[in-house]
């Protein structure tokens, strides 16, 4: 015994590389878990403080992007709302289901902090659960899907953006309507990759892909991208495609949180058929 | 408290907040990144105690790690880098060997000495930075690239500063 703790004395500096390497290695492992620890991170009071003062300076170089983007946002809301009055004018629409007009609110955040070049970013935007966001939550752009709120603080929250290699996003080919996963490979920020679309589908470039709805984090039909290229290999069951996402995750400064009031319900349903099938 | 404890102290959180308001948004041609911080962890002096090296390390990793919501990846890489640090330095030893209280910096033992020391910890550091942060060897090339091109450009920055605030001896 005291042999054995001679020894670790004497190579106590190993020792302690070794220990402190399984505790970094722990986080790192822990980090990847869709929960994890809930304080180092960028929605830590302090670090989103500095993060989001960094991030005022690059706003100004952002601002006519930025106006830009919100006209054209404000024209397409301006459409639909005339869009949705001219229906309630008809009489044969039908009043909407209370639980089904209140299913999506949404929250607008600012972005504080944004990677686009690792294999897995991150976003920190500045809305935590003091303004009801909860992890689990969609959140989207003006242009497009940006990703998932993994955790929130009080008063911001770490959004797992959709350039991270293990988030998967069900989509759909809005011409031909056939259903497939979003997924990033880990290389270029401005594509991702299509999976799952079969051999008898005929997608084209520049086709949208949109949105499923299936998985009841995302609404449904909210824009991905475009088809950038389209590979067909002799032996693969399904095509290799890559889409130009229509979001620039590096011009990223407002985003908009989506709740689905009727997630909780979806999930629950699905559970039960999940289990049956077991 | 010494004078070198204070002034080693003030130059972490410089080195950090440089770090991470700054040298977070440089990245060039999106796969060239700069981690200056790790210009701090090198040139702390020779003479410093492993486990108080491995400290400072991990304190200093898990701080940038913090900012870059990566946690665990730069502590890790850096508690390994400040573990290998004293067996480098001891196979580097300069003629005559290493006074106390020596730093090993570029305005102590010159550039050449310099680049020898510094570049293959930079490159220890990134490679197990990357490589832990791909979680593997799937992307090896784009991966390597990387790399190979971030140390190039941290080691180039590291260079600057060091020509710039000449570290030469604690008091």
């Amino acid at each position: 015994m005291e042999r054995l703790i001679l020894f670790v004395y004497q190579n106590r500096a190993f020792f302690t590389f070794l220990a402190l390497e399984i505790f970094c290695a722990w986080l790192i492992v822990e980090n990847n878990a869709y929960q994890s620890t809930k304080f180092f991170n960028s929605s830590n009071g302090a670090v989103a403080t500095i993060n989001s003062f960094s991030q005022s300076v690059r706003d100004y170089f952002q601002l006519s992007d930025v106006n830009r983007i919100l006209a054209i946002e404000n024209a397409a809301l301006r459409e639909s709302l005339e869009l949705e009055r001219r229906i309630s004018y008809s009489d044969s629409a039908l009043p909407l289901d209370s639980a089904e007009a209140k299913r999506y609110e949404f929250i607008s955040a600012k972005v504080v902090n944004n990677h686009v070049d690792f294999v897995k970013n991150f976003i920190t935007i500045d809305k935590g659960r003091e303004a009801g966001v909860e992890a689990g939550m969609a959140v989207i752009s003006p242009l497009g899907v940006v990703g998932k709120v993994k955790l929130s603080s009080k008063r911001y929250s770490v959004v797992t953006s959709v350039l991270h290699i293990d988030v998967m996003v069900s989509a759909v080919l809005k011409r031909t309507e056939h259903f497939g996963t979003v997924q990033w490979d880990g290389i270029n920020a401005d594509l991702v990759e299509f999976n799952y679309i079969p051999r008898h589908v005929a997608p084209l470039k520049g086709d949208t892909v949109v949105t499923s709805g299936y998985n009841a984090v995302f609404p449904e039909g909210i824009m991905i991208g475009v088809i950038d290229e389209v590979t067909l290999r002799d032996e693969a069951l399904f095509y290799e495609l890559k889409v130009r996402l229509s979001q620039d995750f590096r011009k990223l400064s407002f985003v908009t949180v989506v709740k689905n009031n009727l997630q909780v319900e979806q999930d629950s349903l699905e559970q039960v058929i999940l289990k049956l099938d077991r | 408290m010494s004078r070198g404890i204070v002034i080693q102290i003030i130059s972490f959180f410089v080195y950090l907040l440089y770090q991470v308001l700054i040298l977070q948004n440089v990245v060039l041609f999106h796969t060239a990144f700069c981690f200056l911080y790790v210009a701090y962890l090198l040139v702390l002096p020779v003479e410093t105690n492993p486990i108080v090296l491995m400290g400072i390390g991990l304190i200093m990793g898990l701080a940038v790690d913090m900012f870059y919501d990566s946690l665990g990846l730069h502590a890790f890489a850096c508690v390994l880098m400040m573990y290998v640090r004293n067996y480098w330095l001891n196979s580097l030893t300069p003629q005559g060997g290493y006074d106390s209280n020596d730093r090993p910096s570029l305005a102590m033992n010159g550039l050449q000495w310099f680049m020898v020391y510094a570049l293959p910890m930079v490159f220890l550091h990134h490679s197990i930075l990357f490589f832990t942060e791909a979680a593997g060897f799937d992307m090896f090339w784009f991966t390597l690239w990387k790399i190979i091109t971030s140390s190039l450009f941290t080691m180039v920055v590291i260079l600057i500063a060091e020509f710039l605030f000449p570290t030469r001896r604690q008091r």
